[in-house]
């Protein structure tokens, strides 16, 4: 069996808005089902910290990267549909 | 009121050569401005330029984000234009942003805002204190978004932030086929609107420039032609010089003692302008020539536009009639500048002259011949730009010598020209061959001189090994 990755994403946020509390929510719903325990989520508030957004080509908020395992992908918006953001961050359930 | 206000509008300068005349002082101050244009139209490099002469002329700092080309295919670009942008960013002066967004590695699901972007260029405008910001090409974003009713909204947002902001902005935009720009970024940029324009009139790229609206001031309403060469982008306003140059009384010498004879004053007016025209052959040259050298001779800068011979020929020419023009071109009186006229537009050589003019500050011009650039564009061009280049001479107190080449039964086209620079020179002076006996006999005849009076007799002369040598005693 393939050692298994731990997956290093990371959620862009600026300020404490709406869509950036759904989205820390539904990333963290989704990670809990599919990834436990092979996951971590770093915040960062571009209000804090805002020359991190060239780095990752931040322009939307939020933005989700996976940054491991790559490719790098990007997904922007609350993460309120499931189904897209399995597909975008090409998560399998583990069960499977 | 109205009045009042038009003159409050506070200004930027553009650091576009010319601009600034026809906006009366620039863009807006702290307002975004649209810039729009097809592909290849030079908005790129207006941008560019109006963020580097914002920081090298006047001192304010500048961001530049990019949706298209990358910092260093950006800094690449400029770097023939003399736009250093490594420099400018290790003063901290500018601020390259490059936003690249690759749809293929992005997904969208549910809602958002561009709060991101905004953070990126506050961050930027901030880090530098910048006053300049330009935006090249915000639509691209259209292409890597989704959901343009988010990008549109949004788009509004940054516009308005912007302006609470208080930079002056640039906004690129492509030009869309029934609209100023493709994604109608008009629709929310509505203080200052500028066309570029790039066609190709009788194999001769032309570009034009058109401020289509700018709110609150006035502004010239052409279309203006400007060009891109090494310095950049430079606008012509044709129409702005006004008549109202000074008019030195200083007499000075055509070059030929017994040519200054005919005119009452023995000799013409400084900073007036001479038109020499002739068939083939009849010395139209040699008589430039021998006004160059007088010109040499006073210690003063002369400027030769040659669209016929090359330096050296003229040089090894004019030798042979005992004119060392050698000499004064090693002792960096006599500047000759050699070039065809069909290798640039109108606007071109008119840069040209300009440029030399105030690289050399030549107190005599020489244009050889001024018919070879009436061959490059269409008439009502090159009327304008021979007021233009007769204006700028005679503002600079230039003495200025045309010739012009005439043909054998005037031909439509050849009328309309010489009735352009005739009533623009201030003397004129004709010459003729004819067959008499058998022998060639060259005779010189002044049509008209401003301000003073001239001979009415045809003058004949001879080319000898010292110039041209009047047979008959001239008669004021």
């Amino acid at each position: 069996m393939p050692k298994q990755e731990i997956w290093e994403l990371r959620l862009y946020i600026a300020g404490q808005t709406t869509n950036s509390i759904l989205a820390l929510e539904n990333i963290t719903k989704y990670c809990n089902q599919y990834l436990e325990g092979r996951y971590v989520i770093e915040v960062i508030d571009l209000l804090k910290n805002p020359q991190l957004a060239e780095g990752d080509q931040i322009f939307a908020i939020p933005t989700l990267v996976r940054k491991v395992p790559e490719p790098l992908r990007k997904i922007i918006g609350d993460l309120s549909n499931e189904e897209k953001v399995l597909v975008g961050l090409n998560i399998r359930p583990i069960a499977l | 009121m109205e009045k009042n206000q038009k003159e409050s509008l506070l200004k930027t300068p553009t650091g576009i050569n010319g601009l600034d005349e026809i906006t009366n002082g620039g863009f807006p101050k702290g307002r975004p401005v649209l810039i729009c244009g097809s592909a290849g139209c030079g908005k790129t490099l207006f941008a560019a330029q109006f963020l580097v002469r914002g920081i090298t002329d006047y001192n304010e700092p500048g961001v530049f984000m990019s949706f298209e080309e990358s910092e260093s295919d950006l800094t690449q670009n400029f770097k023939s234009l003399g736009f250093d942008f490594e420099k400018l960013q290790a003063e901290k002066k500018l601020h390259i942003d490059h936003v690249r967004i690759e749809r293929s590695e992005i997904e969208e699901t549910g809602e958002y805002d561009l709060e991101g972007l905004f953070i990126r260029l506050n961050y930027a405008i901030d880090s530098i204190g910048a006053k300049r910001v330009v935006l090249d090409t915000i639509e691209s974003l259209f292409s890597g978004i989704e959901n343009t009713t988010i990008l549109r909204s949004e788009i509004r947002r940054l516009f308005g932030w912007l302006k609470e902001k208080g930079v002056t902005a640039i906004i690129t935009g492509e030009r869309g086929e029934n609209s100023l720009t493709r994604q109608g970024l008009e629709e929310y940029v509505s203080d200052c609107v500028i066309l570029l324009d790039f066609r190709v009139i009788e194999q001769i790229a032309t570009r034009r420039l058109r401020v289509v609206k700018y709110r609150g001031s006035t502004h010239g309403t052409n279309e203006y032609p400007f060009l891109i060469d090494e310095y950049g982008i430079s606008v012509l306003p044709v129409t702005s010089l006004k008549l109202d140059y000074k008019s030195p009384t200083e007499i000075i010498t055509t070059g030929l003692p017994a040519l200054d004879q005919a005119f009452s004053e023995c000799g013409i007016y400084r900073a007036s302008s001479i038109l020499i025209t002739g068939n083939a052959g009849t010395s139209k040259t040699i008589l430039a020539a021998h006004f160059a050298w007088s010109s040499c001779e006073r210690k003063e800068r002369t400027l030769y536009f040659s669209f016929e011979e090359s330096p050296d020929q003229l040089v090894r020419n004019m030798a042979t009639i005992g004119i060392d023009f050698e000499k004064v071109i090693q002792s960096k009186l006599l500047h000759i500048h050699a070039s065809r006229p069909s290798l640039q537009g109108l606007e071109m050589h008119l840069m040209t002259l300009n440029r030399l003019l105030a690289e050399i500050k030549p107190r005599t011009v020489i244009i050889d011949p001024i018919s070879s650039l009436i061959s490059i564009g269409n008439n009502s061009e090159v009327r304008a730009m021979l007021i233009r280049l007769m204006d700028t001479l005679k503002i600079n107190q230039i003495n200025a010598l045309f010739t012009s080449l005439t043909h054998e039964g005037h031909s439509e086209n050849n009328f309309s020209i010489l009735d352009a620079v005739s009533s623009l020179a201030d003397t004129w002076i004709n010459l003729k061959n004819e067959e008499r006996n058998n022998e060639r006999v060259r005779s010189l005849l002044i049509v008209k001189s401003r301000g003073m009076g001239h001979s009415n007799n045809q003058q004949h002369f001879t080319i000898t090994g010292k110039g041209i040598h009047f047979t008959s005693p001239n008669k004021k």
